[in-house]
């Protein structure tokens, strides 16, 4: 149905010629900001979170922090007046294998990935360094960190006497691959080891901070023997990290954190970003349904005429109110559709071009079916809304004036 | 006699009313126009005539008296329901013409179609080619108005008055932007309709050579009917007082 209004509508937008074609061209070019910044944003922050947590798991849990208890006497009476906190020992966590099990089923989790860390040294001939030894379960690890993209040298096929370092260290104690280091911790004289991989995570620091180890190894290095320091969490949504994390804390007595609590400075950063370009996107939502519905208006005052005759030969109010929403509606939906297109490839172009300093793309572009079906549905319903007073102002005028003029 | 299409009595417009500028135009006007009725309505500028055509066309709004659309009085009817009578029941057609210009001429005859029943058929596409054929336009069923004559817009415009076959066609001096020779044509093809199929017609008009060959000629004076007669000269009737009731004198279809 809706026949009249739709035979109408599309022949007075044909009419409007350039005035159709420079609001829908409008239209699409601010659509295709807005999409290419919301799939810019999505995908670069999801690049940089990536890039700066290197190792960093989206969510980590360690055991509760040992707190030191004031001694009372009776009830109420005063507690001993000063308590120290306590040192924090590196201890496992409690009953981690049911641990690990229990967080594979539950949803929203990708991987789980044991991990025994601790400091550690790491020396060649009379060279220390001081790292984090970590041990880990390589088939695990990667599915969590994604350590076996940032080989550069070797393979992650741990044996109990392989060692896996990162491109600084290496370069400090001046190792290549198949080379011997010794592992050592305060609490073992440790033992020579074989670099069996190369690691870059991107950044100078990470590149000296880990010396990988398989579990069982650093169990033996750091003391504890068949325990885990932490469990790593791989999760489905990156930026719904922290809500996962306060649902688990609430469930085990162990002390669960996100990367967002980590990392706060990079959170609230990206928080900011987000919220900036929610600002550039409404405001550019809003420049587009204004230049629609002053395109509308002019289009009824135009037709003016048009519009009494349609009155006078039988149009309702309501028919012509349609033919101007349904004009909005066009417009929107036209916009949206061309928007989309050129802001994907706007997004895939940039992408191509910007480049991060180690020269990789500095985000890879994703397509997001979801993102361009909210946009053409929003932007047509834009349409719509822009149309209103445009339809409002049609339908009120008085047909006998109309045809006089 | 024919049953009556429109029917008014003590019909009164205000202009503004309840300010100071309100100004009356029409002072009770009663007029019924019969079935097949070849009617006239002259009289100066500002006599009140295209507000007594708005007024039965169902475009404007009486401030007093009454009005019944083929017997149903459709004071209380709502915009939607006197757009529809009008969609039904009557025909325009206007001295310039108006037609959209964005549809051609088949499409502008078959927009009533479309209002009425919401699609577009072949049977109302042949229905609206035949009305064009039948004032002469067979040839340039898909030129766009622009593109057409003056005597050439005001027939489609005439076709496009009558696709749903309306009881009556209110002209609003549809000669009056014709050279001579076109507006005979148009006023030829206006009476010819009236003749063949019966349709009635209300035409304001300034010229007092296509007045004469009207049936009835109505003049209107300063918002009152000053004459009501068959034919211009002959049987000048009085002015009409608010008591007079009825003034139609209704005259047979295609009388000479």
């Amino acid at each position: 149905m809706m026949r009249f209004e739709w035979t109408v509508s599309l022949r007075f937008l044909r009419e409007g010629g350039m005035q159709t074609v420079l609001i829908v061209a409008g239209s699409t070019v601010g659509i295709a900001v807005i999409v290419f910044i919301s799939s810019f944003l999505g995908d670069l922050q999801r690049d940089l979170v990536r890039r700066t947590l290197g190792v960093q798991p989206g969510i980590i849990v360690r055991p509760a922090e040992e707190v030191a208890r004031p001694q009372r006497g009776d009830a109420g009476a005063a507690a001993i007046e000063q308590v120290q906190a306590r040192a924090q020992r590196l201890r496992s966590v409690d009953q981690w294998q049911p641990l690990v099990a229990e967080l594979e089923a539950m949803p929203g989790i990708r991987a789980v990935s044991p991990v025994a860390a601790g400091p550690g040294l790491v020396t060649r001939g009379d060279v220390n360094k001081s790292v984090t030894i970590t041990g880990i379960v390589p088939a695990r690890y990667v599915a969590v960190t994604r350590l076996d993209e940032k080989i550069v040298a070797g393979d992650l096929q741990l044996n109990p006497g392989d060692a896996v370092i990162g491109t600084e260290l290496a370069r400090d104690l001046g190792v290549a691959l198949g080379d011997k280091v010794r592992l050592s911790t305060p609490t073992s004289a440790g033992d020579a080891y074989q670099v069996r991989a190369i690691y870059d995570l991107g950044q100078r620091n990470l590149n000296r901070a880990y010396a990988y180890v398989t579990l069982p190894t650093a169990q033996a290095l750091l003391n504890l023997p068949g325990g885990v320091s932490s469990v790593e969490l791989a999760i489905e949504d990156l930026f719904g990290a922290e809500d996962l994390a306060a649902r688990l804390q609430a469930r085990m007595p162990h002390e669960v954190e996100s990367w967002m609590k980590a990392n706060s400075q990079l959170r609230t950063a990206l928080n900011n970003q987000t919220v900036m370009t929610l600002l550039v996107r409404f405001f550019l939502a809003l420049v587009v349904a204004i230049g629609v519905s002053s395109v509308l208006i002019v289009s009824v005052v135009q037709k003016t005429r048009e519009i009494g005759i349609l009155r006078a030969m039988g149009a309702t109010r309501g028919r012509i109110l349609r033919v101007f929403l349904l004009q909005g509606v066009l417009i929107g939906a036209a916009g949206a559709v061309l928007g989309s297109a050129c802001g994907y490839l706007l997004t895939s172009t940039m992408s191509e071009i910007l480049r991060a300093d180690d020269g990789a793309p500095l985000f890879v572009a994703h397509f997001n079916l979801a993102l361009y079906l909210y946009t053409v549905l929003g932007a047509t319903v834009l349409g719509l809304v822009a149309a209103v007073m445009p339809a409002r102002r049609a339908a009120a005028l008085d047909p006998a004036q109309a045809i006089r003029l | 006699m024919s049953a009556a299409i429109i029917e008014l009595a003590g019909i009164r417009k205000t202009y503004n009313a309840g300010t100071p500028v309100a100004i009356e135009v029409l002072h009770g006007i009663d007029l019924a126009l019969r079935a097949s009725e070849f009617a006239c309505l002259i009289g100066p500028s500002g006599s009140g005539k295209s507000t007594l055509l708005n007024l039965i066309g169902l475009l404007e709004w009486p401030s007093a008296g009454s009005y019944r659309l083929r017997g149903r009085p459709i004071e209380q009817a709502d915009d939607d329901e006197r757009t529809r009578a009008r969609l039904e029941t009557l025909g325009f057609v206007f001295q310039f013409h108006h037609l959209l210009p964005a549809f051609s001429a088949l499409e502008n005859v078959m927009m009533p179609g479309l209002m009425l029943h919401g699609v577009h058929t072949a049977e109302q596409r042949a229905s609206a080619a035949g009305l064009l054929t039948s004032v002469g336009l067979g040839a340039v069923l898909h030129k766009r108005p622009p593109e057409l004559s003056g005597g050439m817009q005001q027939r489609v415009a005439i076709a496009r008055a009558l696709a749903l076959a309306p009881a009556l066609v209110l002209a609003d001096e549809p000669t009056g932007n014709l050279d001579t020779h076109s507006a005979d044509d148009v006023f030829e093809l206006m009476r010819r309709i009236n003749q063949t199929r019966g349709t009635a017609f209300l035409i304001v008009t300034h010229d007092p050579r296509l007045a004469a060959r009207c049936d009835r000629v109505i003049e209107l004076r300063d918002g009152t009917i000053v004459s009501d007669a068959p034919h211009e000269g002959q049987g000048v009737k009085p002015p009409l007082s608010a008591d007079d009731g009825r003034s139609s004198v209704g005259m047979p279809a295609g009388s000479p």
